[in-house]
């Protein structure tokens, strides 16, 4: 017998005529997604090209000169200070998207695996932490963290150390943690969705292959639930390179990003060019640096097979 | 065919509370043996598969596969297979990296690993598809792959659950063919679970039906459609018709009753015959009653007349009512003497064998 026999054509639906283009499916699909499509492409897409407009201008005292110069990219690019902000921002960016996604996993793992009947309830807990504002989150890691905080009395009393450290707080370390535990919740939702969607049959065709637990994870569960993986690193990779309230709170001389510093070019230092620069810049890197990560991590799971 | 025990199953019983999805049960399975769990939906099937598989545990009872008792070793410690009623396919590995997927760790060498998946894909006539990616596969080639998949690791016993029921009903006949001829040149023990009873006896060694999770009977094909052992099984096997009987006499070879519509009958006595009392059932199957187109009369007939005809191109279904029997008898002919063309109402002759009336429990 042939295989090719058993191989059947998909029904395709007639194309429609360019006549009737009006009345057809993608007309109605285009219809639906004109107005979010429309204000995203006003509130989004507009703003960032007045920035790289402005990118490529330069400040004169108060008003801006529209001839074109790559100064500011010159400086962006080759100025220390900017370099090491960008760096720190970079390096920052990655190691919370990696830990928090880290840490995720093994939640969301739990809720979808053993979570029983009472996965909507634990979906419910994780989110109860955001009921209170970002802003009185960050305080609270103040709180923790300070040098006459609750982790240095904690310590003290303890014994395991004779006075309060000032090294907790006010550093590029009470940055990442502070976004970590601002961003898990964010992780774990994609990685669980993903996690739902794992046929649990497939894990048993696994085991009755001959993998045990540990190996049936890494070749079927993990490769899997990539997408929810992928979903999680960006979802919190790409805002934490720009953000800058947490760095202002916590970050203290050392614990400055980039975000910082294109604030004050748009701001004090009055020169929109060199924050429109830097922002471009900044855009430019997370997408290489989201790009090598997720192919990094696509061809680590790749080695499990 | 060497009598060796593949597979003892020792009173098991699996319970979820108070609920008994296998109730009892026992069951010796040949080596080479192809043998098939067969039954209704719902009544324990699969779960008897997943536990010779290790991927349940019985609740009470125990299981050994080739001599060794199979407590505590888990399913990826077991020399059994399984080819999943869903196939599962990993959906991100390609044809050739599924079939691949249990000898990886065997670390057999890139040589010889490709060596076997080759020969296992060309055994289910898949030959040459291995880079196919897992989702562009229909649902005949993810059947062949599953199998593939399992054969490539060479188990001592082959476990399939269900795995034609989702094809289509040519592809289903030929894929029987195969399935049974591919067990032969392989010569592992199968055991298949279905609910189609025309597949299980055109298939297997051996088979068992089971009802609610109780193991009914255990017999070859021939013997369980023949003289199935109650009206539940030989209702289940196809069509029968059931006529009530007195026991009149009985020894162990035979015994003679009274029955409405078929007068006094003497039978065979099937060894697992155990009668509640002096009534019994006896059972005749639609097509052991031939209509008699001669005039000669023949000594085992009965007379009735036709009240409904059903036209199946090859054959043709009739209902003959017949005095003194509460029920029509249900008749099934082949048209070559002309039975489709019996009018409604005429008056004909069955002949039967009397050795084809089953004598069964309630
Ligand atoms: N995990 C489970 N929890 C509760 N009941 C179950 C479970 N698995 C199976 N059952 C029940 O056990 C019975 C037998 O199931 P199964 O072996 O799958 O039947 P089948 O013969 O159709 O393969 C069914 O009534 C089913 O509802
Ligand atoms: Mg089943």
């Amino acid at each position: 017998m042939t295989a090719a026999l058993e191989g059947t054509t998909p029904y395709r639906a007639p194309r429609a005529a360019p006549a009737s283009f009006l009345k057809s499916e993608e007309a109605k699909g285009y219809t639906l997604i004109a107005p979010p499509f429309l204000y995203a492409l006003a509130l989004l897409g507009l703003p960032i090209v007045v920035v790289i407009a402005h990118s490529f201008w330069s400040q004169t005292y108060l008003t801006v000169d529209t001839t074109l110069t790559l100064d500011n990219y010159r400086q962006a690019l080759f100025e220390p200070i900017y370099q090491d902000l960008l760096l720190r921002s970079l390096f920052i960016s990655l190691t919370v998207s990696v830990t928090t996604v880290c840490l995720a996993y093994p939640v969301a793992y739990f809720i979808s695996f053993h979570g029983g009947r009472h996965k909507g309830l634990w979906l419910f807990v994780i989110t109860i932490p955001f009921w209170t504002s970002y802003l009185l989150r960050v305080m609270s890691w103040k709180v923790i963290l300070g040098y006459s905080g609750v982790l240095n009395s904690a310590l003290m009393g303890l014994g395991i150390t004779d006075e309060p450290s000032s090294a907790l707080l006010y550093n590029s370390t009470a940055v990442l943690i502070t976004l970590t535990h601002a961003w898990v919740a964010f992780a774990i939702l994609p990685i669980f969705v993903s996690l739902e969607k794992v046929d649990r049959t497939l894990i048993e065709a696994a085991t009755d292959l001959g993998d045990g637990p540990v190996r049936s994870f890494l070749r079927v569960t993990l490769p899997l639930s990539l997408p929810g993986v992928i979903a999680a690193l960006l979802i919190v990779m790409i805002p934490t390179v720009g953000d800058y309230v947490t760095p202002k709170m916590v970050g203290g001389t050392d614990g400055v990003m980039i975000a910082n510093a294109i604030q004050a070019q748009f701001g004090r230092a009055m020169n929109k060019p060199l924050g429109a620069a830097l922002s471009v810049t900044t855009m430019l890197a997370v997408t290489a640096m989201a790009f090598v990560s997720v192919m990094s991590l696509r061809a680590l799971v790749r080695a499990f097979r | 065919m060497p009598e060796r025990t593949m597979i003892q199953i020792d009173d098991v019983t699996k319970s979820y509370g108070d609920f008994h999805a296998l109730d009892h049960a026992t069951l010796t399975i040949k080596e080479g043996e192809f043998f098939s769990l067969l039954g209704p939906s719902g009544c324990g099937k699969t779960t008897l598969l997943r536990m010779i598989a290790g991927l349940d545990q019985p609740t009470s009872g125990s299981i050994s596969i080739d001599g060794q008792p199979m407590d505590g070793i888990p399913a990826n410690a077991r020399p059994t297979n399984m080819v999943f009623q869903s196939y599962a396919i990993f959906p991100h590995l390609k044809v050739g990296e599924n079939v691949a997927y249990g000898l990886k760790r065997l670390k057999l060498g890139a040589v010889e690993e490709k060596r076997r998946v080759t020969e296992a894909l060309e055994m289910v006539s898949l030959a040459g598809l291995d880079n196919r990616g897992a989702t562009e596969l229909s649902g005949g080639q993810r059947q062949r792959v599953a199998l593939a998949r399992a054969l490539v690791m060479r188990p001592k016993v082959l476990l399939l659950d269900e795995p034609l029921s989702a094809l289509d009903k040519k592809l289903r006949e030929q894929m029987q063919v195969e399935l049974r001829r591919l067990q032969q040149a392989v010569g592992i023990t199968f055991i298949l679970v279905t609910h189609d009873q025309y597949e299980a006896l055109a298939m297997s060694d051996r088979i068992a039906v089971m009802f609610g999770g109780r193991i009914a009977q255990i017999a070859s094909p021939k013997e369980i459609y023949q003289r199935p052992v109650n009206r539940q099984v030989a209702d289940f096997l196809g069509g029968m018709n059931f006529v009530k009987a007195e026991i009149v006499e009985e020894n162990g070879q035979s015994i003679t009753v009274d029955t409405q519509g078929f007068g006094r009958v003497k039978t065979e006595r099937p060894p697992a015959f155990a009668p509640a009392g002096r009534s019994a059932t006896l059972g005749i199957r639609p097509e052991r009653l031939r209509v008699r187109w001669d005039d000669a009369t023949a000594k085992h007939e009965v007379k009735g007349t036709v009240i409904e005809r059903h036209y199946f191109g090859e054959i043709t279904h009739l209902l003959v009512e017949i005095p003194g029997m509460e029920k029509p008898l249900s008749v099934t002919e082949t048209n070559d003497f002309g039975a489709d063309d019996l009018p409604l109402g005429a008056t004909i002759r069955l002949g039967y064998d009397p050795d084809a009336l089953v004598a069964m429990a309630e």
